[in-house]
């Protein structure tokens, strides 16, 4: 992992931004018109009620939706979509709601899948699994064992990741997505049903990464006590346009944030 | 006796070896998307056919290298065409995808190729080998097309496990096949990925066609052998390339087997007609397989958390 941070920048350059999106399936606009940043080594939270839009945000970010209008602004590029490999390459990592991880695979192959990028030396090296490679292979061996280290997963290693209960997963994902060494990660949901303690030790792991890697980090979450604790910024969707975009004080404040939540009366 | 035992089980494990070589196009397919690809069949007529044809006026060797262009021109088109608009969706859905390229496959072959019975000549000797003669009377038969067939198999086997095995994109395979969207994320490139197991696996066919059509003539039939292959796969297990090596010898030798052998008993003690024995026994045997250990010999166990 790069080195610790000495200090985190909150409020610092854009990393990512997104211009006028809109995406619709069919007749259903999924988003309309959303324009939002994330600024370098910020925690970002993105949230709305069901159906909101919030994970096709996401989609649109890495990749696996393309909008029909707007642009996405990534490192400085300036691109109508991006591809899935081009996100991925570029240092955006992500997590899924209902957990993506290879289930035939143990934990540690699927934190070593993460370190798929990473990898540089030719296909001639890997097959005589020498020189290079292999010192390579190990070197990469060391990240992932930190990560697993970092993410307190020592004793599931070897356990295929299907046999897993459902919190260890949720930490599994995060460690593929950590072995990606991304500039930006995406985490949908994180702590969905996840009891209070695993909550906390996601929420710690969350800050942690933040803090010691400077990764910025945009997650999607429903509970708002974790929203208000760990995020700078929070973005407001609600039927696919955004509502509000301020720090988490002022979104809890504002009405037209509690009217989506709780409904207006007509 | 015994020298027919010998005889019958040689003869069934070349056999064998010929069911592993199609089955051995499933098993990559599958490992790297989680397809069933019902087409395989209809790719070793395709390619037994461009073989064929083209062999009639070049020499084999030219006739072979333009096969396998025109099977990576066919991989190349399934991934562009098909597969790319598929990512993500459910198994049945990319299967029924493979059943429709399979019966376009099977067409497009005749109305580019054309619908006779085609030879492919390999150039091996038509008499059959005899060994031990002094042993046995008569000695052990050998056929030398499927004694080629056995060599290009161990030889294809070997440089797939390295490929596939050794190499990291192992790895990457068996991330693409458990979740596609996922793969996607860390960074593995899906199409690159689809395209080389599906060019490969083409290559497969050209090999596996061009022996079944020395052996039976290049026709529609060859298609069908594909069906043999599906209990070859569940013996083995469908994700597994060693898999599909033993499962295709233990049934090539055990049909033969039981035909030779269980055939005459049943006529004997149950006064039964006693033939036929070798069209179902590789399918009661998958059968069984089924009921006691669905992920087959060397296939990864079913793990399923609910």
């Amino acid at each position: 992992m790069r080195a610790p941070a000495a200090t985190t920048v909150v409020g610092g350059e854009v990393l990512l931004s997104v211009q006028n999106i809109s995406l619709a399936f069919g007749g259903v606009k999924a988003l309309q018109d959303v324009s939002f940043d994330i600024r370098k080594g910020e925690v970002r939270a993105i949230i709305g009620p069901n159906g909101a839009g919030k994970t096709s945000m996401l989609n649109v970010i890495n990749g696996f939706y393309q909008p029909q209008a707007g642009s996405i602004t990534f490192k400085g590029v300036t691109r109508s979509h991006m591809r899935p490999y081009e996100a991925a390459h570029g240092g955006i990592a992500r997590t899924f709601q209902n957990v993506a991880l290879f289930r035939g695979m143990t934990a540690l192959d699927n934190i070593m899948a993460g370190r798929t990028l990473k990898m540089r030396r030719g296909f001639f090296w890997q097959v005589l699994r020498l020189g290079p490679a292999l010192q390579e292979e190990m070197e990469h061996r060391l990240r992932v064992e930190e990560i697993i280290d970092f993410l307190e997963i020592q004793a599931i290693r070897k356990v295929p990741v299907g046999r897993l209960p459902y919190g260890l997963q949720k930490r599994v994902e995060l460690g593929r997505a950590l072995a990606m060494e991304p500039d930006l990660l995406l985490l949908d949901e994180p702590m969905a049903g996840m009891n209070l303690e695993e909550k906390e030790d996601m929420s710690r792991f969350i800050l942690d990464v933040n803090e010691h890697y400077g990764t910025t980090i945009a997650l999607i979450e429903h509970d708002m006590g974790v929203v208000m604790d760990l995020s700078d910024r929070v973005v407001v969707l609600d039927h696919g346009a955004k509502i509000a975009d301020a720090t988490p004080d002022e979104v809890k404040r504002d009405q037209n944030v509690i009217d989506a939540y709780l409904g207006v009366a007509h | 006796m015994l020298g027919q035992f010998i005889e019958t089980l040689i003869g069934g494990l070349l056999t064998g070896v010929l069911y592993a070589l199609v089955a051995l196009g499933f098993v990559l397919i599958f490992k790297a998307s989680g397809v069933f690809n019902f087409a395989q069949g209809a790719m070793v007529l395709f390619a037994a056919l461009a073989v064929a044809r083209l062999a009639e006026i070049m020499p084999l060797p030219f006739a072979i290298a333009i096969a396998i262009a025109i099977m990576i021109a066919l991989a190349y088109a399934i991934e562009f065409l098909v597969l790319r608009r598929l990512v993500n969706q459910e198994g049945i859905i990319l299967f029924m995808a493979t059943l429709g390229i399979t019966y376009f496959l099977e067409g497009f072959g005749q109305t580019v190729w054309g619908s006779d019975i085609y030879k492919i000549n390999l150039g091996i000797p038509r008499e059959p080998i005899f060994l031990f003669q002094g042993v046995f009377p008569g000695g052990i038969l050998l056929d030398r097309e499927e004694l080629l067939a056995a060599l290009v198999c161990a030889l294809l086997v070997a440089v797939l496990a390295v490929f596939f095995q050794v190499t990291r994109i192992g790895r990457a395979l068996r991330a693409v096949a458990d979740d596609h969207q996922a793969a996607q994320a860390v960074g593995i490139p899906l199409n690159y990925i689809w395209l080389i197991v599906w060019g490969v696996s083409g290559i497969v066919a050209i090999a596996a066609g061009m022996i079944w059509g020395s052996k039976l003539g290049v026709q529609f039939s060859i298609s069908l052998v594909a069906l043999k292959a599906l209990p070859v796969l569940i013996l083995g297990g469908l994700t597994s390339i060693p898999g599909a090596i033993v499962g295709g010898l233990i049934i090539g030798a055990g049909e033969k087997l039981a035909e030779v052998m269980l055939g005459p008993i049943l006529i004997r003690w149950f006064d039964l007609a006693g033939g036929g024995i070798e069209n179902w026994f590789a399918y009661v045997l998958a059968l069984i397989f089924l009921l006691f250990r669905p992920q087959g010999l060397f296939g990864e166990r079913i793990i399923e958390r609910v």
